[in-house]
């Protein structure tokens, strides 16, 4: 599978992850969120962007309270746990946020 | 990809056998798992030129091999006591998802082959060529089937109907049609050390962020160890623990258990997963190599006794197969069951006096239990008959006030599967996942309705995960299922006593 993003081609696997991370770019990030019926607010971005970041030094998405004691911290108290989470990434804060921030799917018992 | 629609059926007051949707989940199977992910596990990377033979080959090494699956093969007289005791049927009404059905995609094919009967007279007796079709019908079919065992319950011949469908798995593997959900994650065991594909450096951070919320929480040092040598107990307990919720707080849970008992305790990079899928894909050898690695990293550690973490086909290894896989455990100290389940070492911590609880901590809980297949069906704990069904509940009880049972025809040894067990927790069955969670969610409305329920407890991580996730197709809210490890964090006493 694929998606194009400005005439140029992205190959993706079955579920519609990208296939290589490098290739990411935040026009290819607006347009698999818009396939998820996200609306990419700054918020969904601190998230986007920590999980990229993470991943770089982790090669592997944080643990889901990893992820939320962060956003807590830059977004507010109110905001980290895994229901505010929830509300911008309704499938889920690891898959689909993931997916959105060109990773690969977390897999496991998860 | 079009998402393929995910409907709940409706919820009804008791179990009504469904009106038969023929086909309704023919186009329901995994994604193939793809070259690079087979040749990992030394399988072909796509389905074989003359696979047709292979598999008929294979399917006679598996005879000879193991003698179960010939009498499980022979033995079936289609008396239908199965029929309505398997949740993907009753929660799709694909008479193919009948286990007596399912198993029959199987056991046509053995008559044709290696029957005599079969081979002079297929159509008297219900024996089948090994066709495209067959084969497209064993992955789809075969693929769901959670292997609970339920069905074997209620089969007056004790016919474990989960090792036909490993049978099954095993052929398809070894042909080249393998599912990615599992058998990608088998491949990062191998590769990284646990399902997730979690790496050392970022199992370290992870915990060290817990061991900080611990702090805040208690004002306590409470430790999450990683590879310490010396420590008496290797925790091993599935990488999901570390990852998701609500699965973290059980793994919290064990930590304030470790430090108020004073317990040396660690966990294992190297061993840093629970979950073996070698059993859900009936591989003895990729079972044996993922089990390895516990041995491995206790003997590098020095560890003298292992403990499980809230797993329930990790039990099911652990507590039946281990032994044969990766021992003789002559360097465990013989004092302790070896392995010990987390729920006997908490268990046996209560009757001692070692923990003390403030029941009221869970107060805001009516609390019932799921009992999880492979540990109520292939294990035991505490060494007594019923163990594995009474020490998850006493722990329960003696850290919550209010607790309920669910019918007893979905608990204990007829418990149903959460309906992601065997290797199906994937996001493209979800439909299926959904639909076979209906027995335990009517099951559970009926106890919301007449109690006030509102905690489902479970000791397993595909439960946990697989929960979290329909419950709210059936209107309940998704944290209302977590560990029994989980109420044990909100009560114990931790401190000076």
């Amino acid at each position: 599978m694929a998606i194009v993003v400005d005439g140029k081609t992205y190959e993706t696997d079955e579920e519609g992850y990208l296939v290589n991370l490098a290739e990411w770019n935040e026009d290819i990030a607006k347009l698999i969120a818009g396939e998820e019926k996200i609306d990419m607010t700054p918020n969904h971005w601190e998230v986007v962007n920590f999980l990229r970041e993470y991943y770089n030094e982790f090669q592997i998405a944080p643990a889901v309270r990893v992820l939320t004691k962060s956003i807590g911290k830059k977004l507010g108290p109110e905001k980290g746990n895994s229901q505010y989470l929830y509300e911008l990434f309704p499938y889920g804060p690891a898959k689909q946020a993931c997916k959105i921030a060109g990773l690969p799917k977390p897999t496991g018992c998860i | 990809m079009a998402a393929a629609e995910i409907t709940a059926p409706p919820l009804k007051p008791y179990p009504v056998i469904p009106i038969l949707e023929v086909g309704a989940m023919a186009n329901s199977k995994p994604y193939v798992a793809n070259a690079a992910m087979q040749q990992a596990l030394g399988f072909p990377g796509e389905l074989v030129e003359g696979w047709h033979d292979k598999a008929i080959a294979k399917l006679g090494d598996l005879l000879q091999n193991y003698r179960g699956l010939k009498v499980y093969l022979d033995a079936c007289v289609h008396c239908g006591a199965c029929t309505d005791k398997c949740h993907y049927f009753l929660g799709t009404g694909d008479p193919k998802n009948m286990p007596v059905a399912r198993q029959d995609l199987l056991r046509k094919v053995y008559r044709r082959y290696f029957t005599w009967a079969g081979k002079w007279f297929p159509k008297l007796v219900g024996a089948e060529d090994l066709s495209k079709e067959v084969l497209d019908d064993w992955y789809s079919y075969f693929n769901q089937c959670s292997e609970c065992r339920r069905c074997s319950v209620f089969c007056p011949y004790g016919i474990d109907t989960a090792e036909i469908t490993m049978a099954a798995k095993e052929i398809m593997d070894s042909i080249g049609l393998g599912s990615k959900y599992t058998n990608e994650i088998i491949g990062k065991v191998h590769k990284v050390g646990n399902n997730l594909g979690l790496p050392g450096p970022a199992l370290l951070d992870t915990l060290q962020s817990l061991e900080e919320d611990l702090k805040e929480e208690t004002g306590l040092d409470i430790r999450l160890p990683l590879d310490e040598k010396g420590a008496a107990v290797m925790l091993i307990t599935p990488s999901a623990d570390f990852f998701a919720e609500p699965h973290v707080y059980s793994l919290m849970g064990y930590a304030k258990v470790f430090h108020a008992a004073g317990i040396p305790w660690t966990l294992s990079t190297h061993a840093s997963e629970a979950g073996n899928f070698g059993l859900f894909i009936g591989n003895y050898g990729q079972m044996q190599k993922i089990a390895m690695r516990v041995r491995e990293a206790a003997l590098d550690l020095g560890a003298r006794r292992l403990v499980v973490g809230e797993c329930g086909h990790a039990w099911r290894v652990a507590y039946s197969f281990w032994n044969t896989l990766i021992g003789p455990f002559d360097f465990l100290d013989p004092d302790y069951p070896l392995p010990q389940h987390i729920c006997e070492l908490t268990y046996d911590l209560i009757q001692r006096g070692a923990l003390t609880f403030d029941k009221s901590a869970n107060d805001r809980y009516v609390v019932t239990f799921h009992d999880s297949c492979n540990v109520a069906r292939a294990s035991r704990m505490g060494g007594l008959p019923g163990g594995q069904f009474e020490i998850p509940r006493a722990i329960v009880r003696a850290v919550a006030n209010k607790f309920v049972e669910m019918n007893p025809e979905a608990i204990r040894e007829k418990t149903f599967c959460c309906g992601g067990g065997g290797g199906l927790l994937s996001d493209e069955l979800l439909d299926l996942r959904v639909k076979g969670a209906l027995p335990r969610m009517e099951a559970l409305q009926a106890v919301v309705d007449t109690d006030g329920v509102n905690f489902m407890a479970t000791i397993c991580a595909i439960c946990k995960a697989q929960f979290s996730k329909v419950l709210p197709y059936y209107k309940f809210n998704m944290s209302m299922v977590g560990g029994v490890h989980q109420l044990v964090s909100n009560a114990i006493r931790l401190g000076p006593k």
